[in-house]
């Protein structure tokens, strides 16, 4: 049995089903990406694993044992970092450590925080509290927070969406080189498919919702340590980046091809406000170059 | 003297404090009827400039700019723009935003026709069930769906974009350009778009123009893109060309990333694949080992 085994898992809010017989596993050490359009469902995936939402049907296994409730075995790093505003940094990860492990000696403690905070390399911010912090140092902290619990499988919903670009791309190195230091079972939600292919050892579009479901496994097989620019060289690189892409935008489009509409678009030229206006007895109709245009458009059911 | 639209010797000079700053200089570029164009450049380089020059937004410093055989003086409807953020007027439904514009530029139609209008391009942006609401309720995507529609709804004799997805995710923003360039074809008008993601440039363009980094940009290389058309992403990302030429793009930005000597603090990493160049001043590297 896989170490994190998914079921037939479905879900659904309302009696609208967000996901629908999810399958998936997962072995120890693994690092997988969902990639998914923008509301298809991959928090919901994200929150069941979790344990913060209970699935309709289904049955979900972490190291054979059932996931009814979250429990500090599984580290979540939110798109939204979700840090103690009124906390430091060290304070914020010292309340993670502190909950899971109360039994260690407060030096032992201490010296562990620290660690974490020097892992992710934000040891000269530890005094500050988030609002003084980036957005890519505070999903840094988030980082920390989560690797500090030592949980068995690292969960990151969507960890470097709110980012821009360059801080985007330093933060992938580090979850890397992270990923390579701590060898933990990762399972990452990502809308970016490069993202994905950079970092992952497989790949796993979630299908367009509602209903969706899990498609097949994009092995990503591009030896490391990865190469930004060298990857770009790599026939398997492009041939996944294709695949994957292609896999998603036409699950995508199969949905969007359900009903078709008649429409009319009107025969008529724009007027030119620039002109002066017509005098009294100018022209009052629009000018036309009588075609009527008549197309059937397909729209989204 | 035939172009369509001619931007010849256009500078621009803002007056500050410490004299007069260059932005552009001498920035020279034709384009034909119904050409798709990209201007790809860093943040900053002033093609945004380039862009509101032609819009009629910026005021030019000197040179000109011939549209369709006039000299542009001002703003005014035969230019659609495309902004980063959508503009809608929040109050109104998509619908209504649409309306707006149709109701001045076809003010000799009538009231049934140019409903039609309106309703025929949100329909072909994908909003066929989603034209009554308001932005608010609208994801960024579809805001920015609306403002497409808005744009081609006014049969524009140019459309200009400016980074028009910059801000939706790569998967939205993949939709988004099939949904673009599919418009553009069907209704055949020229465009301008300034973009800094080079892929987006690859799968649009018939040709795109290199900016060199400001301040006095201008002009630096300019690349035909001869994918056949209609284009299909995974055809274009599969032709032989493609990764050729994505390659000489991103040397290019590279190059004049490091001409003068602005990225020396921050490494420029272009995020995994899909390179989209920005520079962020925001991400201090405390580390750097």
């Amino acid at each position: 049995m896989a170490f994190l085994e998914l079921n037939n898992v479905s879900k659904s809010f309302n009696g609208h089903a967000v996901l629908k017989d999810v399958n998936l596993s997962i072995e120890k050490g693994e690092f997988v990406a969902i990639v998914g359009f923008s509301g298809a469902g991959k928090t919901t995936l994200i929150s069941l694993i979790a344990g913060l939402l209970r699935p309709d049907s289904g049955s979900m296994t972490l190291n054979d044992l059932e996931i009814t409730a979250p429990g500090p075995d599984r580290g979540i790093v939110f798109q939204n970092y979700s840090l103690l505003p009124w906390l430091t940094v060290y304070e914020n990860i010292y309340l993670a450590v502190d909950q899971v492990f109360p039994n260690w000696a407060p030096a032992k403690r201490q010296q562990h925080v620290e660690k974490y905070i020097a892992m992710v390399n934000l040891t000269p911010a530890r005094e500050k509290r988030p609002s003084e912090l980036s957005g890519g140092m505070r999903q840094r902290v988030s980082v920390a927070r989560a690797l500090a619990m030592d949980p068995q499988i690292l969960l990151l919903d969507e960890p470097l969406s709110a980012l821009d670009a360059l801080t985007r791309a330093t933060l992938q190195d580090e979850v890397s080189r992270i990923w390579e230091e701590s060898h933990k079972t990762v399972v990452m939600i990502t809308n970016d498919p490069d993202e994905g292919i950079y970092l992952a050892d497989r790949i796993v579009p979630l299908t367009a919702g509602p209903g969706a479901t899990l498609g097949p496994s994009f092995p990503v097989e591009i030896p490391r340590p990865r190469d930004r620019k060298a990857i770009n060289h790599d026939p398997h690189f492009k041939q996944i980046r294709r695949d994957v892409t292609g896999f998603l935008l036409d699950c995508r489009r199969d949905r969007h091809a359900a009903v078709s509409r008649t429409l009319v678009l009107p025969d008529v030229e724009p007027e030119d406000l620039s002109a002066p206006p017509p005098l009294i007895g100018g022209r009052r109709t629009a000018i036309r170059r009588k075609e009527i245009k008549r197309e059937i458009v397909e729209i989204d059911a | 003297m035939s172009h369509y639209c001619e931007l010849s010797k256009l500078t621009k000079i803002y007056p500050t404090p410490k004299g007069p700053a260059v932005i552009v200089k001498d920035f020279d570029l034709n384009i034909e009827n119904g050409e798709f164009v990209c201007l790809i450049g860093h943040s900053g380089c002033g093609k945004s400039t380039v862009l509101s020059m032609l819009a009629g937004l910026n005021a030019i410093t000197d040179g000109g700019i011939i549209l369709a055989g006039k000299e542009l003086t001002g703003a005014g409807p035969d230019r659609g723009v495309v902004f980063q953020s959508p503009s809608l007027l929040p109050w109104l439904t998509a619908f209504e935003n649409v309306m707006l514009g149709v109701n001045q530029v076809f003010y000799t139609a009538s009231r049934e026709e140019r409903r039609e209008i309106a309703e025929y391009f949100l329909t072909v942006v994908g909003l066929g069930d989603a034209m009554h609401k308001r932005p608010a309720e609208l994801s960024q995507g579809m805001r920015q769906r609306v403002g497409i529609a808005r744009a081609f709804a006014l049969k524009p004799k140019m459309l200009l974009l400016d980074e028009p997805f910059g801000m939706l995710d790569s998967l939205t923003r993949y939709e988004l350009q099939q949904v673009l360039i599919e418009l553009w074809r069907k209704n055949k008008i020229t465009a301008l778009m300034v973009t800094h993601d080079v892929d987006e440039a690859l799968f649009l363009s018939d040709r795109i123009v290199c900016m060199t980094d400001g301040p006095e940009a201008e002009v630096g290389d300019i690349l035909e893109v001869k994918f056949p058309r209609p284009r299909e992403r995974k055809a274009v990302m599969e032709h032989p060309d493609y990764y050729a030429l994505r390659e000489h793009l991103i040397e290019f930005l590279e190059v004049h990333a490091h001409r003068n000597g602005r990225s020396a603090a921050a490494p420029q990493l272009p995020p995994a694949g899909g390179v989209r160049l920005q520079r962020s001043p925001e991400e201090p590297v405390l580390n750097p080992a």
